[in-house]
C-alpha cells in the first residue's frame, strides 16, 4: 500500500501537534489526544514521531496509550457509537440496546465495521442517566433507545 | 441596559440537548422575531435543572411557569399564548404522577420541595457562558471579600468552621486537607479539581461545570489563595464535550475580567488554570491516580504517604478537591461557616447531590441537606418507583457502593450511616431497582466494572476480584454450591484489607452488602436453581401455554434449534433440552402464549 502523499501530510499534522506541545510538562496524555483526534487512531509512526519528539521510549508511550480507554492503536470507523452500559442504562436494557446494535451494524463491541463507517465502544457511563438508556454518536447524545428505534438513529450518519 | 418583560429560559443541558433544545431555541428566536417581540423577550439557554427526564425543558417569567417535554410543534403555542395573551400552556405543564395535577410553578413541584439548592443554585438560572449573569447572582464577591478582608489562613479557619467535607467520596474535612498542604514546603504549589466523575451513574459534577462553571473557578481562587497556591489544574472527563468547553470558555472570560490570571483583582495573588482531559479510566478518580495521569503516566495509584499535599504534581505540594467541594467554597466565604453548619447534621454539614437514576419516577440531580432520609429522597423527591412495581434496592455510592434494602431507607445520608450499611457516599450516585432486578446480576455488573477499571497493580484487587466475578458467573449459571457464599465473604474481605487503592479496598462492598441484605436470592439461585427476579437466562426455561397457543406454528419459524414441536392448529411443546433460551419465540408468538417460568 503506497501512502507517500497521504505520509507527508500526515507528518507536518503531527509536527504542528509536536510544536503545540514543545516544552510543556506532561505533554504525552494531551498531545496523544490530539495525533488521535486529527488521525482518527494512534499509528506505529506516531508513536515513533511522538517518541522521538517527546524523548520518552516508545514502550512507554505504548503503555500509556494502551492503559487509557481513550486511545486506539487501530483505525475507526467515521462515527463512534458509545452505547451505555453505566448503572442507570443497565437497570433501564441497556444489555438489549448493545445487543440490538450489534445486530444492526454486524460486528462486536470495540469493533468497527469494514466499511468503516461505524465504531461500536460500550462505555461505563456517558452521564445523562436521566436519559437512560443512552448512547452517543460522535459527540451528540441519543437518549430513552429502544432496540426498535436504532436503525433510524443509525440512519443519520452516513 | 435592557429591560426585558419576560424571560424565557431554554435548558442547554446535555439531557435536554439530546432530547431536541438546540431546535426548541431556534425555532423559539424565529417565532419571537416574527411576532415583534425580540425588544420585549429575553431568551436564555441554561444549564440543567436536575429534571433531564421531563427535557426539553422551557420556564418562562417572571411567573416561573415550567413547561415539559416541549417539542418543535409547540413553540407557537407558546409564543401567542403565554407571552403575547399571558395564558398559560396547559396541556405542556408537568403533570404530577400520581395526582395527575397540571402544576404550573417551577418552585411547586414535589421534586424541588425538599431540595435544598445552594450548589445548584444557578444551574439553570444562568446562561453559564455569560460570566455577567453569574456576577450578577452575587458571583465573584466572595473571591473580593477573601482577597480584600481576610488573611489566607483566616479563609481556612472559616473553611475548617463550616465543617465542609469533601465531597469526592471519602468525606475528610476540606479545611484541614488546605492546612497540610498550605503549611508544606515547596513552591509552586498546585491545586486540582478532580472532574473525574467515573462513577456509572453520576453525573452531578458534570451539571455543575456546564451549568455554573465559574462557581467551580471562584473556589478553586478562594482556595488557591488560602492555600498559596499558583497553578491549578482542572481535570475533567473528555466524555463530557459541553463541559470541557464551558470551562475554557470560562477561564477565558475570567482571566479577561482580572479574576483569574495575574494579579487578581488588582492584588499581588495569581492563579493559572490549566484544563486538561481525562483519557477513560476510572481509577484515575483516585487522586494519585490522577496526578499521574496530569503527568502524563499510566493512571497507576501510588502508595501514600507521601501525600499529595506534601508531594502531589511534579514533586510539589498539591491539594486536590471534587468538583461540588470547589462550588460550595464561595457560599461559605460570603455568608459565612455559621450559616453553612446550621445545615446537616452533627458530623455532616451542608448539602449534598445526588444524581437519582434508575427505576424512579422522576430521574434528575437533587441536592439535599445532609441526613435527609433516602426514603425522602427516593419517594418525596423522586416520585417513587415507576410502573407498579415495587422498590427493591437503591445501590448509592457507585460501582463500589453498597445496595440497600427497604429496611434501610429511613437511614439518614451522611457519610459514617452510609458506611456502617455497608454502602458509601461515593460521589453521589443513587440507583434505585424495581423488583425486576436481580441482586446477583448486579452484583456481577458492579464487579465486571470493577474487573475491568483495576489498574492490575495489586494482586489482591487485580486476580481477587477476577475470582469473585467467576464466582457469581457460576452461580447466575445455576451451577453455584453453598459454599461458594463463604468463598465470597472471604475473598472479598482479604481484598478490602489488602488492596492498595480504594478501588480494590470498596470493590468487593456490591457482593458484602448484597449477601447481607439478600442472601435469599443467592441461595434460591443456588438450592432451587431458581432466579426469582427472572433475569439469569440460564435458570430461565421458556414454555408455551396450552390454552393460549392456538398452534399458528410462528414460532417453530424463529427457533434457532429446532426445540418447538407441533402440527399446525394443535398445541405447541419446547424441547427444555434443546432450548437454548433466546426468547425469540416468545417475542414472535402472537398470542403472547410463551412465557418465561
Ligand atoms: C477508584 C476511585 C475513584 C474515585 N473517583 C473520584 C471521582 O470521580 N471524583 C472525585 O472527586 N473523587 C474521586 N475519588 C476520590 C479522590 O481520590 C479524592 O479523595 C477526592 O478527589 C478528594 O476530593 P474531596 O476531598 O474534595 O472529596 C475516587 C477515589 C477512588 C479510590
Ligand atoms: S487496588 Fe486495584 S486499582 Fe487500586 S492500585 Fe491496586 S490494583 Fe490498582
Ligand atoms: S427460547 Fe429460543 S431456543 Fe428456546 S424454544 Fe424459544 S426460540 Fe427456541
Ligand atoms: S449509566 Fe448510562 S449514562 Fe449514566
Ligand atoms: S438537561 Fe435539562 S434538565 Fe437536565
Amino acid at each position: 500500500m503506497c501512502e507517500c502523499g497521504n505520509d507527508k501530510a500526515k507528518v507536518s499534522e503531527l509536527d504542528a501537534i509536536l510544536a503545540r506541545h514543545r516544552g510543556e510538562q506532561g505533554s504525552l496524555i494531551p498531545v496523544l489526544q490530539e495525533v488521535q483526534a486529527a488521525q482518527g487512531y494512534i499509528s506505529r509512526e506516531a508513536i515513533e514521531a511522538v517518541s522521538a519528539a517527546l524523548k520518552i521510549p516508545a514502550t512507554e508511550i505504548y503503555g500509556v496509550a494502551t492503559f487509557y480507554a481513550q486511545f486506539h492503536l487501530t483505525p475507526r470507523g467515521r462515527h463512534v457509537v458509545r452505547v451505555c452500559q453505566g448503572t442507570a442504562c443497565h437497570v433501564r436494557g441497556a444489555a438489549k440496546i448493545l445487543e440490538a446494535m450489534q445486530k444492526e451494524l454486524g460486528i462486536g463491541p470495540g469493533e468497527t465495521t469494514e466499511d468503516l463507517r461505524f465504531t461500536l465502544e460500550p462505555v461505563a457511563c456517558l452521564g445523562c442517566c436521566g436519559l437512560a438508556p443512552v448512547m452517543m454518536i460522535n459527540e451528540n447524545t441519543h437518549g430513552r433507545l429502544t432496540p426498535d428505534g436504532i436503525a433510524d438513529i443509525l440512519a443519520q450518519y452516513e | 441596559m435592557e429591560i426585558f418583560r419576560a424571560h424565557v429560559l431554554v435548558c442547554g443541558g446535555t439531557g435536554c440537548t439530546s432530547g431536541g433544545s438546540p431546535r426548541i431555541k431556534a425555532l423559539l428566536e424565529e417565532e419571537l422575531a416574527k411576532n415583534g417581540l425580540e425588544k420585549e423577550v429575553n431568551l436564555v439557554v441554561t444549564g440543567c435543572h436536575g429534571l433531564c427526564e421531563m427535557g426539553p425543558l422551557v420556564i418562562v417569567y417572571p411567573e416561573g411557569t415550567m413547561y415539559v417535554h416541549v417539542q418543535p410543534e409547540d413553540v407557537s403555542d407558546i409564543v401567542s399564548e403565554h407571552l403575547l395573551k399571558g395564558r398559560i400552556v396547559e396541556r405542556l405543564l408537568y403533570k404530577e404522577p400520581v395526582t395527575a395535577e397540571r402544576v404550573p410553578h417551577y418552585g411547586d413541584l414535589p421534586f424541588y420541595h425538599k431540595q435544598e439548592r445552594l450548589v445548584l443554585r444557578n444551574c439553570g438560572y444562568i446562561n453559564p457562558e455569560v460570566i455577567e449573569e453569574y456576577i450578577g447572582r452575587d458571583g465573584y464577591a466572595a473571591l473580593a471579600k477573601a482577597l480584600a478582608e481576610m488573611t489566607p489562613d483566616e479563609v481556612i479557619q472559616e473553611v475548617l468552621d463550616a465543617g465542609l467535607r469533601g465531597r469526592g467520596g471519602a468525606g475528610f474535612p476540606t479545611g484541614l486537607k488546605w492546612n497540610f498542604c498550605r503549611k508544606a514546603k515547596g513552591e509552586p504549589k498546585y491545586i486540582v479539581c478532580n472532574g473525574d466523575e467515573g462513577d456509572p451513574g453520576a453525573f452531578m459534577d458534570r451539571s455543575i461545570l456546564e451549568g455554573d462553571p465559574h462557581r467551580v473557578l471562584e473556589g478553586m481562587a478562594i482556595g488557591a489563595y488560602a492555600i498559596g497556591a499558583s497553578k491549578a489544574v482542572i481535570y475533567v472527563r473528555a466524555e463530557y464535550p459541553l463541559a470541557v468547553r464551558r470551562l475554557h470558555l470560562a477561564v477565558k472570560k475570567a482571566e479577561e475580567m482580572g479574576l483569574l490570571g495575574d494579579n487578581i483583582l488588582g492584588t499581588d495573588f495569581s492563579l493559572h488554570i490549566d484544563i486538561k482531559e481525562g483519557a477513560g479510566a476510572f481509577v484515575c478518580g483516585e487522586e494519585t491516580a490522577l496526578l499521574a495521569s496530569i503527568m502524563g503516566q499510566r493512571g497507576m495509584p501510588w502508595p501514600r504517604p507521601p501525600f499529595p499535599a506534601v508531594s502531589g504534581l511534579w514533586g510539589k505540594p498539591t491539594n486536590i478537591n471534587n468538583v461540588e467541594t470547589w462550588a460550595n467554597i464561595p457560599d461559605i466565604i460570603l455568608r459565612g461557616a455559621d450559616w453553612f453548619a446550621s445545615m446537616g447534621t452533627e458530623k455532616c454539614k451542608g448539602t449534598k447531590v445526588f444524581a437519582l437514576t434508575g427505576n424512579v419516577q422522576n430521574t434528575g440531580l437533587v441536592e439535599v441537606p445532609m441526613g435527609i432520609s433516602m426514603r425522602e429522597i427516593i419517594y418525596d423527591i423522586g416520585g417513587g418507583v415507576p410502573n407498579g412495581k415495587k422498590f427493591k434496592a437503591v445501590q448509592i455510592g457507585g460501582p463500589s457502593g453498597g445496595c440497600l434494602p427497604e429496611s434501610q431507607l429511613d437511614l439518614g445520608v451522611d457519610y459514617e450511616s452510609l458506611t456502617g450499611a455497608g454502602a458509601i457516599m461515593g460521589s453521589g450516585g443513587l440507583v434505585v431497582m424495581d423488583e425486576d432486578t436481580c441482586i446477583v446480576d448486579v452484583a456481577r455488573f458492579f464487579l465486571s466494572f470493577t474487573r475491568a477499571e483495576s489498574c492490575g497493580k495489586c494482586t489482591p484487587c487485580r486476580e481477587g476480584i477476577m475470582r469473585m466475578l467467576e464466582i457469581l458467573d457460576r452461580i447466575s449459571a445455576g451451577e453455584g454450591r453453598m459454599e461458594d457464599l463463604d468463598l465470597l465473604e472471604k475473598t472479598a474481605h482479604i481484598i478490602q484489607d489488602t488492596s492498595l487503592c480504594g478501588l480494590g479496598q470498596t470493590a468487593p462492598n456490591p457482593i458484602l452488602s448484597t449477601l447481607r441484605y439478600f442472601r435469599d436470592e443467592y441461595v434460591a439461585h443456588i438450592k432451587d436453581q431458581r432466579c426469582p427476579a427472572g433475569v439469569c437466562t440460564a435458570l430461565l426455561t421458556y414454555y408455551i401455554k396450552p390454552e393460549l397457543c392456538r398452534g399458528c406454528t410462528a414460532c417453530t419459524k424463529v427457533c434457532p434449534t429446532g426445540a418447538i414441536t407441533g402440527e399446525r392448529k394443535a398445541v405447541h411443546v419446547i424441547d427444555p433440552e434443546k432450548c437454548i433460551k433466546c426468547g425469540a419465540c416468545a417475542e414472535r408468538c402472537p398470542f403472547d402464549a410463551i412465557v418465561q417460568a
